[in-house]
């Protein structure tokens, strides 16, 4: 085209065809690039925007950001405002609360960019990719001992409705501070769709916590527009890459609720009659998602990191739902939550078994945790999993049908859940989760313990004195 | 190629998406590769209407604007074959990552070109062919050691023939120097180009008869497959398939190794590169890293560049294996390449076959696993000589959604593949990996290597095989009826049956790939786990009917003990095995009724 940029910007076009649901088509498609940002001008004088989603000579297709209710194709209007979504970035946006496209909303003036970077953002060259090696403490035990969060991982929390995800999120980010690490920490809060109460506790408990100064928030509520849903988590992830790889900073991404995030992207593929995939979500999805996700990780040379924790709620808390299902193919790992533990007043109730961290081996053992930390998960995961297979066999044939050995597991598994899973808000170290795993490895006999080295066993197996009654440690 | 003198250059029209149309492109084939826009991004004609082309881009297409350039280069997707391809990575079409960060920072730019090979790099040519030698497509000029261990053979490209009128002395030569010129003036060098799309040559395609050796006891033991098979790795997230996949390109006997990390992770490759340099070669004891080639196309990338992927790695495949070489390609994962299919196929809105991938997507994985086997390398057979043999072995990852087999990507490669290593979501929720489930996987290819375990295993494989695989379908039939019934109604010899039948899940199916002596298990260990599980119950069950009830036969220290022979390193553990075994009959015998 002949035309360039600037005059573009100035020209307003009145090529509007046709408006469906949060779509809109304009009669020439030669005219913007696609992902270019457009103004929306609205016969009533106000002005929305909208990105050019794809291109043909004969049309353009623009989703509106702020929904088309109020436009007509008479009397509105298009002009190009930007030729990509970009975002600003500087430094001065920790402590700031921006909306789900980056306006503020802290009643404090706009930030004066640094530089303004598109939020598609680009891959990192996989060359370029520096190994996750450094564990995070996060205080808690399950997190740390079984599924330990390593900087750089991408560690999903999937949670169903009603179950305490956000305290355990917001449980993480008071706690995983860098500890001995002088590279400054900060977090970046990702709102999807949330609601005004979810959105109260976060940025209160960021607050309480003393974070609060260390949070850049960029939230949509739950009564903002979906469009813009699919903006947040991109605007959120180009922040902290602008802080992890230009400004040092160790970064934690916290997004949620992926859930809204794909709905979103569900009504657009819908309002353009593309062919469903699983339950109508797009057939992209895997590689939307991975275009969100991938963006964790630390860059050889570069000081800082970003580890990503999404949360989603598993819709009827199905985990073979496409949501968590595509989430769990990309991500490094889930931590998972159970409604049962829930019920039982365990905190944070984490359902140890279908969890896993993928990077966990790079992040434990000497120099980094423990020396016994790997053999000592695998032998507790092992021990919890059979106590757990027992007492589903136990529903069927009843108690006295089990053998002296099924019943030490069974008792095992209890304790495990009450001393172990439930820590309520307070913060475990690493060692006194390890201390505490080896107390109850000791209500089983040694020889069961054939995941653990005999020399490893010598060290720290100390068998339970007496005949297993007891139900506390004295911790 | 005669097209290519005519440029052809058109005008794009529609972009949506990994997708463009352009008009104005009469006389563009099918398969060619276009560039388009100012940038120059390549992409891959895939449908033809008149003068307007429908194609693939295989980078991102943002920002471009209709009525920009497309124009034709009049070759399809090809790869550069020659030395300098090992310890390589590459994206999906070919250029060195490496390369890519030098021109372009960490994060990866539009419109970027590189080489594959290094242009300016010499390499050690010595000269196989003679002057006046009649060659043809994969016959050998030369060779050239390309590292510690391989030596590189230079070959005639497929398809061309004629008499040798030169061939340069033995040198240093870059790939793009002339090593030999044929009579009709051809010139050769140690660097020629194939398309990916098309399989390359061979004389001859052979039953696969030798094993594929992976050092994981599961695999070898129960679910071998054959040097040559084709086998896939199924199983929902976080049911270990890329740990499988590691192990195999760690452990395996393959000479060279092409990883194919076909819209995955970027922190499992960066692992593997920060990994794989510092450990050894099982076959030679050089650096892992100078036996692999890895094309990587992580999750985020252009999804048109993860269809490349696969065929570029399967093609470089293909050159190790026409050299002579055992090759092996691990795909993971193959679900993500028929993702992209779909996603193509719904842009040109395709009438969608099952669950919206396209009906052509059978064909697709069909021909792509076909192209595995055990061949004579193309290349003239002379009379009384030893063929020269290659073989290329595929693994591929699927990744079903939800864990759910019945669809269709699963369905359709367990069609065309040999080998199946069904991974369980549950079996890896208790820790066990290799999360293979023993009753649903298979292999075909047992009966064709029945005669090499014979001939090369410890004495008595195939009947152990055949006692451990009853074992295992006892066990599962009697746990039903505990299930049912609870432990009680079990006699003591069925009780004895689910002891060890735990036993053979803890200790031999169960391998750690980070314990320094379980990780890559020889023959001759996993055979012993076995010998001395079976053994133990058959010496317990003498036991039993000799009414010795089965807690004193439990509590003996031997259970433990054998369950801690895979701790043992692989060098000498026969006669560590060889003690335990008389232990176990001596004390297993030596009990007695009170």
């Amino acid at each position: 085209m002949a035309t360039s940029t600037a005059d573009m910007l100035h020209k307003e076009y009145w090529d509007l065809t046709y408006i469906s649901g949060p779509l809109i088509f304009l009669k020439n498609g030669e005219r913007f690039p696609t992902g270019a940002i457009l103004n929306v001008h609205m016969p009533s004088g106000e002005v929305r925007q909208g990105q050019v989603l794809e291109a043909t000579k004969s049309h353009a297709v623009i989703q509106m950001l702020q929904g088309t209710v109020g436009l007509d194709v008479e009397g509105t209007s298009v002009s190009l405002k930007d030729t990509a979504a970009r975002v600003a970035c500087t430094e001065d946006m920790i402590g700031r609360r921006f909306n789900g496209t980056g306006v503020p909303i802290d009643g404090l003036p706009p930030v004066v960019p640094e530089k303004e970077v598109e939020i598609a953002g680009s891959a990192i060259n996989p060359v370029s990719r520096d190994a996750p090696n450094d564990f995070i403490e996060t205080g808690v035990s399950a997190i740390d001992g079984f599924n330990t969060l390593v900087r750089g991982q991408k560690l999903p929390i999937f949670l169903g409705s009603g179950l305490p995800g956000n305290e355990l999120a917001n449980m993480i980010v008071q706690n995983s501070g860098t500890k001995g690490d002088d590279t400054p920490f900060v977090v970046v809060f990702g709102a999807m769709g949330i609601t005004a109460r979810e959105t109260q506790y976060f940025l209160r408990a960021f607050e309480e916590g003393g974070k609060g100064s260390r949070v850049v928030a960029f939230i949509n509520q739950a009564d903002d527009p979906a469009i813009e849903r699919l903006f947040t988590p991109r605007c959120a992830l180009t922040v902290a890459e602008y802080l992890a790889f230009e400004k040092d900073y160790q970064v934690l991404v916290i997004l949620t609720d992926m859930t809204n995030y794909c709905e979103a992207l569900r009504q657009i593929s819908s309002a353009r009659e593309e062919i469903p995939g699983r339950r109508g979500y797009p057939g992209y999805m895997y590689t939307d998602l991975s275009t969100i996700y991938e963006r964790a990780g630390r860059i050889r040379g570069k000081k800082g990191s970003i580890t990503q924790i999404p949360m989603l709620a598993m819709p009827d808390d199905d985990i073979t739902h496409p949501i968590p299902d595509l989430t769990g193919y990309i991500t490094e790992g889930q931590i998972v939550l159970s409604r049962g533990l829930n019920r039982q007043g365990i905190f944070p109730p984490v359902d140890l078994l279908p969890c896993l961290s993928r990077l966990m081996n790079n992040g434990i053992g000497k120099g980094k945790t423990r020396d016994d930390h790997r053999e000592w998960a695998n032998q507790l995961y092992a021990a919890y999993a059979q106590g757990q297979n027992i007492k589903k066999l136990m529903a069927i044939v009843g108690e006295d049908a089990l053998t002296d050995l099924d019943r030490k597991y069974l008792h095992f598994s209890n304790h495990f859940e009450h001393e172990m899973l439930d820590q309520g808000f307070a913060r475990r170290s690493i060692d006194d989760t390890m201390d505490l795993g080896w107390k109850l490895l000791g209500l089983l006999p040694r020889e069961e313990l054939t995941r653990v080295n005999r020399n490893t066993l010598d060290r720290y197996y100390v068998p339970f004195g007496d005949d297993g009654k007891k139900t506390s440690f004295g911790l | 190629m005669a097209v290519a003198e005519k440029q052809i250059t058109g005008k794009l029209v529609r972009i949506s998406g990994p997708m463009i149309e352009a008009e104005g492109m009469l006389g563009a084939t099918m398969g060619e590769i276009v560039r388009v826009g100012k940038l120059g991004l390549m992409g891959e004609v895939i449908r033809i209407d008149n003068d307007k082309i429908y194609a693939q881009v295989f980078e991102d297409t943002s920002g471009m604007f209709l009525g920009e350039e497309v124009s034709g280069t009049g070759v399809p997707l090809t790869v550069e074959l020659g030395p300098g391809l090992l310890a390589s990575t590459y994206d999906g079409i070919q250029r060195p990552l490496i390369t890519l960060k030098e021109s372009s920072g960490d994060f990866i730019s539009r419109g970027l070109t590189a080489l594959a090979l290094d242009r300016n790099r010499k390499w050690e040519f010595t000269p196989v062919a003679q002057v006046g030698q009649e060659v043809m497509g994969g016959d050998i000029l030369g060779t050239v050691p390309e590292t510690g261990a391989i030596l590189h053979k230079i070959l005639v490209p497929p398809r061309v023939k004629g008499r040798i009128k030169t061939v340069a002395p033995a040198g240093e030569y870059t790939v793009t120097d002339t090593i030999a010129t044929l009579e009709d003036g051809t010139n050769l060098q140690m660097m020629h180009k194939s398309p990916v799309k098309l399989p390359r040559p061979f004389f001859k395609k052979l039953p696969p008869n030798q094993p594929f050796l992976t050092r994981q006891r599961v695999l070898d033991m129960l679910f071998p497959i054959a040097k040559g098979g084709s086998s896939i790795v199924p199983g929902g997230f976080g049911s270990g398939k890329t740990v499988v996949e590691q192990s195999l390109s760690k452990h395996s006997n393959a000479q060279v190794i092409v990883y194919v990390g076909c819209g995955e992770r970027g922190n499992e490759m960066a692992e593997v590169l920060t990994e794989f340099p510092h450990l050894e070669d099982p076959n030679t004891g050089d650096s892992l890293m100078n036996r692999t080639i890895l094309v990587v196309n992580t999750s985020n990338m252009p999804v048109a560049a993860r269809d490349a992927s696969v065929y570029t790695g399967i093609t470089l495949a293909e050159y190790y294996r026409d050299q002579g070489y055992d090759v092996a390609l691990m795909a993971d994962s193959t679900s993500r390449w028929a993702e992209a299919l779909r996603e193509i196929s719904s842009r040109l809105e395709e009438m969608p076959g099952e669950e919206g991938y396209p009906t052509y997507l059978s064909e697709r994985i069909s021909a792509f696993y076909e192209r595995a086997g055990t061949v004579i390398c193309a290349g003239t057979q002379k009379e009384g000589e030893e063929p020269r043999m290659g073989s290329l072995t595929a693994v591929g990852a699927v990744s079903p959604p939800g864990g759910d087999y019945s669809e269709p990507v699963t369905q359709t490669s367990m069609r065309v593949v040999g080998g199946l290593w069904a991974l369980d979501a549950s079996l890896a929720y208790r820790r066990h990996y290799p999360s293979v489930n023993w009753n649903r996987s298979y292999s075909l290819y047992f009966d064709g290597l029945r005669h090499w375990f014979e001939e090369n295993a410890p004495a008595g494989w195939i009947s152990r095989r055949q006692q451990a695989l009853s074992l295992l379908q006892r066990e599962a039939e009697l746990q039903e009826v505990v299930q049912l019934v609870g432990p009680d109604a079990l006699q003591d010899t069925e009780r004895l049956i689910l002891e060890v039948a735990r036993l053979v899940r803890d200790v031999f199916l169960q391998q750690s790939a980070y314990s320094k002596n379980d990780a890559s298990c020889h023959l001759d260990k996993c055979f012993g786990i076995m010998e001395l599980i079976l053994t133990f119950h058959e010496e317990a069950e003498k036991a039993v009917r000799r009414e010795i009830p089965l807690s004193r036969i439990s509590s003996l220290p031997l259970k433990e003990e054998v369950a801690r022979t895979k701790e043992e390193p692989n060098e000498g553990f026969v006669e560590k095995k060889d003690a335990l075994l008389e232990r176990i009959k001596l004390e297993l015998g030596a009990l007695e009724a009170k």
